[in-house]
């Protein structure tokens, strides 16, 4: 029975599938809608991790500075000047695009293990910024006060999340599709051949750091999005989304899910999300140990997370 | 997709399960609080002081029959709480929001029970403006600003009138220091110095060193309950800090029932202030107790999270009481305002105006009784109000 | 200031106890194990219990918590380890988180979620005049074991045929197998010792640090500090990292509190900035 093989040509169908499933969550899950509208919140932030990590090999657990950043941005926009949703997410890209940029020269040195602890202590340092700034971000008490306008003028923020969730899908769809089209790019096929081996990519001529930090910086405005879409959705900032349990749990999302494949982040996500879930309400003492063992079964079944799993049960054939 | 088909399983069973228990007889209640990790106690506890109060009431609240929906939020995690006040409020439809150990969870919740009209009630976070951010929240627990104010105002009436103080390096560390600071020099006292430390501290050697340098002649210090304050017990014992005349005071986090058995003798005769003793000499904390250790074993000390706990039900009992078996917020909320109850921890009351905690703050001093570390009380100042809402 | 490099000396040797296992694990079998701390864990919890409940002596719970640690860490090998050293860093690491979360989960039902308690043998409290300072006789205690450790690797790596063999195989592996060196067995033996120490050095962190089930997360990023900024695979250099990073943590503490935990990680940044191999890069043990 495995491997199933599938046309090429049927890909993007199996693509608009899996978000059409995604959105009908509206109808089938009207209760579930929060929990659906986090899950594509990490599912996005899951994917802006894999363009730094999966497609151009930066290994990165600091990547939470990036989403905190970004929620900041947009909770603190929102509650001292304006409180329109589109406005803060355009904020927190710029910002954490900045950042981003500032930062990736620093990330583009040494290796892996060097870049590893670099963006820990970046994480780590913003972390503790945030705590010292108690009266612009609430320190561990989270920012509060924070209330958006309704969308467009038209859709309030409502107790279901009704509209958090269409706008929140809205706006991880589109910037998935960005980041798809960015990653299917010459650009992507560089980092791509960058990861392999750089050397070569130099070798060829092709400007390797500056691509990296390119990169880098893309990845960090996507995150920054996500942690804005978060704040804005659930109108609260708290320490936690800057800090390196944060970067952590993405990282394990993503690895769960398959870094270097383009669904890999909001598979992972899904599953990581609704096993917690599953688990807070009935075994909550014990759920680490159950995810912990699920993790290690994930890898001893053949690496590549879930993603590579499903590579080696479902066979693509090149299109003629 | 199987995850897909995952949620629309998990659906099926959250609507069967909403749908079964919509009776006029039950008050349903939802509890937020953390059930995993480090902080699994607090859950643990929680769970055993409403387990206390059910069995006391036969299992009924206002005369209706209580159901206790439990969720887990890990610890400190605003968006899951957030989600999961969410989905109590739409999908389980409760009448009363509870728990919320820790303060950035009852923030994240506050706008949400205001649109929702759910009474709340916190079972123990204590940042003092918790309270404010909702006309819907009351407070059976405590703020660390109000334990922290009668140390102050103690040390000043026996003659210490010189402090060094450190804290950790939060949001709670914060409180402590503003209200110990406003109430020690209001009262003509000098902070000599203060020092903050952060919060994953595994070594105080240093700030303790930094301490006997200074020869200050007392410290008041305030870490969260669990290891750093054992850790800077520690250190002060190794340092000999007693024997060159530093006295030490500290708020109850230091001597938290349920640590103290590790804690052990590095916090004899430490001097804390707090409003919950295990050892607390009244009637009706000897049955708490008594009824806690025949429930639970005495594995696991009843700690002020329990004794919330029991209160939270407690007040919940007697507002339905008082409004006739209506769970409407409004009518809820009036009924809890003003509210009297006489707790394991001595006597409280649900202020009329703030919906804050009023309670008797008590000065004990850590002593070995019968084999176990206990905190015996000994001075007590009596309806305490968070400083922080008087100041205004 | 004597006693504050002092406190940071002994905390820096606790720090290099733990640490030392990573860095020839990583070193030598490049296999990012970011379980390290979850094995000082069970060496921790080993010594506590022969401690508290079987009344065990300080010294002999201490060589239990090696054994014990050594023994785990070879049954995992065996088991799980072995199969992905050629695996995707991406994959071992998931793999090491995930031993993780299982490690503090089961001693959280073991052992509860707080903090094990701990008495110091009468020989190690209090404390000493030592050149005209009063040092903690526990710390002069810690500070010794970090000396006499280094001196035994250095002497196993340097002067034994197995460190020979040890040397060739971190250098390069591939060759090394060429010359008929046992590689897996080295492995299976390297990380079983890395492993033991670890565990050495949750036992004597009892004292010191204080052993919950959240261990292996809160100080994983520590050890990371002291193996990355000393260099991995060799033993001097995170010995040098490891009294860098306690010395100037104490330091800090003492003369800049407003800094706190700022320091460290700004040390760490900006000596890795400078020096992106680590203090002693690779090929110096």
């Amino acid at each position: 029975m495995f491997p199933i093989s599938l046309s090429a040509r049927r890909l993007p169908l199996a693509e608009g599938l899996f978000w059409l499933l995604l959105a009908s969550g509206y109808f089938l899950l009207p209760e579930h809608l929060t929990l659906l509208s986090q899950i594509l919140i990490m599912g996005l932030f899951a994917v802006s991790l894999d363009m730094a990590l999966g497609y151009a090999g930066i290994l990165t657990v600091g990547h939470a500075a990036f989403f905190g950043m970004g929620a900041y941005a947009a909770g603190l926009w929102a509650k001292h000047a304006w409180a329109e949703p589109f406005s803060g997410l355009l904020l927190a890209l710029l910002v954490c695009a900045a950042l981003g940029y500032l930062l990736s020269y620093l990330v583009v040195r040494g290796a892996d293990l060097t870049r590893l602890m670099i963006t820990i202590g970046v994480c780590m340092l913003l972390s503790e910024l945030a705590n010292r700034l108690v009266n612009i971000t609430g320190g561990t008490d989270g920012l509060q006060g924070i209330t958006m306008a309704p969308v467009l003028g038209l859709f309030e923020f409502d107790l279901y999340g009704r509209t958090g969730f269409v706008y929140t899908f809205a706006m991880v769809l589109l910037v998935f599709c960005v980041a798809r089209r960015i990653l299917r790019s010459p650009f992507g096929l560089a980092l791509r051949g960058i990861h392999d081996s750089s050397k070569r990519m130099q070798a060829i001529g092709s400007p390797v750091a500056a691509r990296l930090r390119m990169a880098y910086c893309f990845s960090a405005a996507i995150a920054g999005l996500a942690g804005a879409l978060m704040a804005q959705s659930t109108q609260f900032v708290g320490i936690e989304s800057l800090g390196i349990n944060r970067s952590a749990e993405i990282l394990i999302i993503l690895v769960l899910g398959g870094a270097g494949r383009l669904y890999g982040g909001l598979i992972g996500a899904i599953v990581y999300m609704v096993v917690h879930d599953w688990f807070a309400d009935m075994n909550p003492e014990y759920w680490m140990f159950w995810i912990g063992c699920f993790l290690i079964a994930v890898v001893m079944l053949g690496g590549g997370g879930l993603m590579g799993m499903l590579a080696r049960m479902v066979k693509v054939e090149k299109a003629r | 997709m199987k995850a897909q088909r995952f949620l629309a399983a998990l659906s099926l069973i959250g609507l069967a399960c909403a749908a079964s228990a919509q009776t006029a007889d039950t008050v349903r209640v939802g509890m937020i609080a953390t059930y995993s990790g480090p902080y699994a106690d607090y859950g643990r506890q929680f769970d055993a002081g409403v387990a206390l109060y059910l069995k006391e009431s036969g299992g009924l609240l206002g005369g209706k029959k209580a159901e206790i929906i439990k969720k887990d939020t890990g610890g400190p995690a605003p968006d899951a709480s957030k989600r999961i006040a969410q989905e109590l409020i739409v999908r389980d439809k409760v009448q009363f929001i509870t728990g919320l150990d820790f303060s950035p969870n009852a923030y994240a919740i506050a706008p949400l029970v205001t649109q929702a009209k759910i009474p709340t009630l916190v079972m123990n976070a204590s940042s003092s403006a918790i309270t404010s951010s909702s006309p819907y929240i009351a407070r059976v627990s405590f703020t660390v600003q109000q334990v922290s104010d009668p140390m102050a105002r103690w040390m000043l009436r026996n003659n210490v009138n010189e402090a060094y103080t450190v804290v950790a390096d939060y949001a709670s560390g914060t409180d402590a220091y503003t209200a110990f600071e406003k109430a020690f020099v209001a009262g003509g006292g000098k902070i000599v110095g203060s020092v903050r430390t952060p919060m994953n501290n595994p070594d105080f050697s240093a700030y303790v060193q930094r301490i006997k340098d200074a020869k200050p002649k007392a410290v008041f210090f305030f870490f969260p309950s669990g290891v750093m304050p054992p850790a800077f017990l520690k250190v002060w014992k190794e340092r000999g800090m007693a024997e060159a005349g530093i006295q030490l005071f500290a708020t109850g986090e230091a001597t938290d029932d349920s640590y103290m058995d590790v804690t052990g003798d590095v916090a004899k005769d430490l001097i804390t202030s707090h409003h919950y003793s295990y050892d607390h000499p009244s009637a009706k904390n000897r049955k708490f107790v008594a009824d806690f250790e025949k429930e639970f074993g005495t594995k696991m000390r009843p700690s002020y999270f329990a004794v919330a706990a029991y209160d939270a039900m407690s007040a919940m009992d007697q507002a339905l009481k008082k409004t006739g078996g209506n769970v409407g917020g409004d009518a809820v909320m009036a009924a809890l305002k003003g509210l009297q109850l006489e707790s394991p921890r001595g006597p409280i009351e649900i202020d009329a105006q703030t919906r804050d905690i009023v309670q008797t703050v008590y000065i004990r001093k850590a002593e070995l009784k019968n084999g176990k570390w206990v905190n015996v009380e000994f001075d007590k100042v009596e309806r305490v109000k968070d400083p922080a809402k008087e100041a205004k | 200031m004597g006693i504050v490099i002092f406190d940071g000396v002994a905390y820096g040797m606790l720090l290099f106890l733990i640490a030392v296992g990573l860095s020839i694990t990583l070193g030598l079998m490049n296999f990012v194990n970011l379980a390290h701390g979850a094995f000082a864990m069970a060496g921790g919890y080993a010594a506590a219990v022969a401690m508290n409940s079987y009344g065990w002596g300080f010294f002999p719970a201490l060589a239990l918590s090696f054994v014990t640690a050594a023994l785990i860490g070879g049954v995992l090998e065996v088991l799980l380890y072995r199969r992905l050293y050629r695996s995707h860093p991406l994959d071992q690491v998931l793999l090491s988180i995930g031993l993780v979360f299982v490690s503090i989960a089961s001693f959280t039902y073991f052992f509860g979620p707080s903090m094990q308690p701990f008495t110091l043998p009468p020989l190690l409290t209090g404390q000493v005049v030592l050149a005209g300072m009063e040092v903690g006789r526990y710390r002069l205690f810690l500070i010794l074991c970090g000396v006499l450790v280094l001196a035994g690797l250095l002497l196993l790596l340097n002067k034994t045929r197995f460190g020979a063999m040890v040397r060739a195989s971190v250098d390069n592996q591939r060759v090394a197998r060429g010359t008929g060196i046992p590689v897996q067995r080295l492995f299976f033996a390297t990380f079983m010792l890395g492993c033991g120490l670890a565990g050495l050095g949750g036992a004597l962190s009892l004292g010191m640090l204080g052993l919950e089930p959240t261990f292996p997360l809160k100080y994983l990023v520590l050890f990371l500090i002291v193996v990355c900024v000393g260099g991995a695979g060799t033993v001097v250099g995170p010995f040098v990292a490891a009294l860098v990073v306690g010395v100037v943590d104490m330091a800090g503490k003492y003369y800049l509190p407003e800094a706190g935990a700022f320091l460290i990680y700004v040390f760490m940044v900006v000596t890795l900035l400078l020096r992106p191999n680590g203090l002693i890069p690779r090929k110096g043990l």
